[in-house]
């Protein structure tokens, strides 16, 4: 339906952080996305719904690099990441490029994926001083701001099995952005958790939105999606098919497949 | 029985202590070395059967395979006698700490790849996520944890290498095994001299495993 | 120093080799047999409640097994039993005592973890459908028992057959020993060596194919 969306009302100005251009992947003979073209500004916070299978989680993993993906080019302000244009032909960026594009795009795991051996401290600290190069204080400082941010200063010296599952992500998150991330991506990060813990992370998101960081977040907690998001993406079948602002997404509907999508979350979105 | 009359048997270790020392001291010294081989190269051996490129990890599969499917007294034979009539002049210490070390590398190997193999990709996945390239992820993502998850393995096969150096004795290597023997032949006295190996043995084996269990308890906070 | 290639002594050498290779076999089979005996009445003493007073000795003697040099304790029954009175063993029969021996308390181990790792819940199914303690332990816990241990019983067994090869040590005629004959005979140590070391690993990936597919057959799908 559509091809490139223009970002919502109110956030341009500062340009295009993401920018995906007809992005096919397949998976053996599966066609999995089936021509993606995405743009998300500056401070936006998009969100991706769609059933399971849509390619939603798949397209996130093409984003950082942490799929291939057979076709289009996906440009981080302005810059390609993972492959770029080579006279003509489309090329892939070597293996330390990416490891160094990959710092630049936050992500958060539905399953946490925090360091067991790490505490929540230290799992933070890793990426400032192994990737960023930053000094132990330096990098300690930065944590402690972020724990204290994510509400979880007394636990920074627990180690994962020590913390709850909204801990770990809420944990998880921090590591994500205190990386000064251009763009952080949201997979799912409330599915894997016990319903009384989602709100506490969703609490985070909420307050990292405002404070105006750039967010791509899949996700299917329809609430959280109509308040925060500044515009939601419906795909379908590898393909966007629809999008637009909350209101218009979730109150009024335009295709077949979307409306009987919405049908399914009967009564949350009243 | 000469068994109950304590002054003959003592008096026997007495006489033969200087060469039972000693052989203790070659048999300590076979299994630090073998240990040491095995885990420098099975580390390596390891990263290669899970990360490298399909000719070499082929070629590291193949070694473990025949390695692990032959017993470690013919491979032991194999380097000794092949060493001698190759014109090779290896002492029989190195010969046999060569094939036993060779024997520890596969099995580190293994071990090692399993530990790789047996963590979440998702953890790999985070690790890129915040930017590591590879040997980043491998040191600080992923090495603490196979290393938890090798630990238990390990020691066993730690404790299979003391053992196995016993085999040592077979080729003429004055370990504590032989030096047993030898004053086996000297006093008639074997089922003291025997006796008193395996509790040398048993307690070295023990003490190697209860070292691995201090380890483990502090590594005990990395829960998988 | 020149090598000289002369397979022809390994083609004279068959029926020494073919020997070797049965007896090692054999030697193996019966050790697994007996030994799994044993080691499967020491897990059932661990496990048993009411023969509590037994666990320290049993403990004992898997302990001190498992963490004996089989070679040692080769020597000390070949050369140490004659001492105390018991001569009518002959190698290969001192041999298979001292690896059956050696075999039930690795077994005993396997079957321990086997019965430890049975879900609670198939018991339970028996009792909820009336069956007693004893028709439990034996239609329940021991079928399912024995599929669990199935890779760790042929895993077992194919270790045993090469510990065969420390017979060599007190001259029974097994694969090794031949090997050792050949070499010193005829000095042709590449051939003598490989082909053992064929002879071993053919049987280890024959006994393992055919445990496989037996595993296959009857392991427990959860």
């Amino acid at each position: 339906m559509s091809a490139t969306a223009t970002p919502a009302n109110g956030q341009d100005g500062d340009g295009i952080v993401l920018s995906a251009r007809d992005i096919h992947k397949r998976f053996g003979d599966v066609e999995v996305l089936k021509g993606i073209d995405l743009d998300v500004g500056k401070g936006e916070v998009v969100a991706l719904i769609g059933a399971s299978g849509s390619g939603k989680t798949t397209f996130l993993r093409c984003v950082n690099m942490l799929e291939e993906y057979q076709a289009g080019i996906i440009r981080i302000g302005g810059v390609p990441i993972g492959y770029h244009d080579e006279g003509g032909r489309r090329v892939r960026l070597p293996e330390s490029t990416v490891v160094r594009q990959r710092s630049e795009i936050g992500m958060v795991f539905q399953s946490f994926n925090l360091f067991p051996h790490l505490t929540a401290r230290a799992n933070i600290m890793l990426g400032l001083t192994k990737v960023r190069g930053k000094s132990k204080a330096e990098a300690g400082a930065i944590a402690d701001r972020w724990l204290e941010r994510v509400g979880l200063t007394d636990r920074k010296d627990h180690y994962p099995y020590q913390l709850s599952g909204g801990q770990q992500q809420r944990v998880a998150i921090a590591r994500a952005v205190a990386m000064d991330p251009r763009l952080v991506l949201f997979d799912e990060v409330t599915s894997a958790l016990d319903p009384e813990l989602v709100g506490e992370v969703l609490t985070v998101m909420r307050d990292l939105a405002k404070s105006g960081m750039t967010m791509v977040v899949v996700s299917h907690e329809m609430l959280f999606v109509s308040s925060v998001a500044g515009r939601v993406v419906f795909m379908d079948g590898g393909r966007v098919a629809e999008q637009g602002s909350p209101s218009e997404i979730l109150k009024n509907p335009k295709s077949e497949r979307l409306r009987s999508f919405l049908g399914r979350f009967h009564g949350v979105l009243r | 029985m000469t068994l109950f009359q304590p002054g003959h048997f003592f008096y026997e270790v007495w006489i033969a202590r200087g060469v039972l020392l000693s052989g203790l001291a070659i048999t300590i010294a076979s299994a630090i070395s073998i240990i040491a081989i095995g885990l420098s190269i099975g580390i390596l051996g390891g990263l290669c059967l899970t990360y490298a490129a399909r000719p070499f990890r082929w070629a590291m599969r193949g070694y473990v395979d025949l390695v692990r499917g032959t017993p470690v007294l013919v491979l032991i034979f194999f380097v000794f006698y092949g060493t001698a009539i190759i014109g090779i002049d290896v002492s029989p210490f190195l010969a046999g700490v060569l094939a036993i070390g060779g024997f520890c590398v596969a099995h580190t190997a293994e071990t090692v790849r399993g530990a790789l193999e047996s963590i979440p990709q998702a953890q790999s996945d985070a690790a890129k996520a915040i930017g590591l390239g590879f040997w980043g992820r491998l040191i600080h993502a992923l090495g603490p944890q196979a290393v938890r998850r090798a630990l238990p393995p390990w020691i066993n096969t730690a404790v299979e290498m003391v053992k196995g150096t016993t085999l040592l004795s077979l080729i003429g290597v004055v370990d504590l095994l032989l030096a047993a023997q030898q004053a086996v032949s000297r006093s008639f006295m074997a089922m003291e001299f025997y006796g008193a190996c395996l509790v040398v043995y048993v307690v070295l084996c023990l003490g190697i495993s209860q070292l691995g269990a201090v380890v483990e308890r502090r590594l005990a906070y990395i829960r998988y | 120093m020149q090598y000289f290639f002369n397979w022809d002594v390994v083609w004279r050498a068959t029926d020494k080799l073919a020997y070797g290779l049965a007896l090692g076999l054999g030697m193996a089979a019966l050790a697994l047999v007996v030994g799994s005996a044993i080691g499967l009445g020491c897990a059932l003493v661990l496990t048993s409640p009411k023969l509590k007073v037994l666990h320290r000795p049993v403990r004992w003697y898997v302990e001190i097994i498992r963490n004996s040099p089989l070679l040692v304790l080769v020597f000390f029954v070949y050369f140490g039993l004659p001492q105390a009175g018991i001569r009518t063993l002959d190698n290969i029969d001192s041999f298979v005592l001292t690896l059956t021996v050696y075999a039930g308390a690795y077994m005993t181990e396997v079957f321990r973890g086997g019965l430890a790792s049975i879900p609670a819940r198939y018991v339970e199914s028996g009792m909820a459908i009336g069956l007693s303690g004893r028709q439990c332990f034996f239609f329940v816990t021991l079928p399912v028992m024995f599929r669990i241990v199935l890779p760790s019983l042929s895993n077992n067994l194919i270790s045993l057959f090469k510990d065969t090869a420390l017979a060599s040590a007190i001259a029974v005629p097994e694969l090794t020993h031949t090997a050792r004959w050949i070499n010193v005979q005829t000095f042709q140590v590449v051939e003598a060596w490989t082909s053992v070391t064929v002879l071993y690993l053919a049987v280890s990936y024959s006994l393992a194919f055919v445990l496989r597919r037996i595993e296959r057959r009857y392991a427990v799908i959860r």
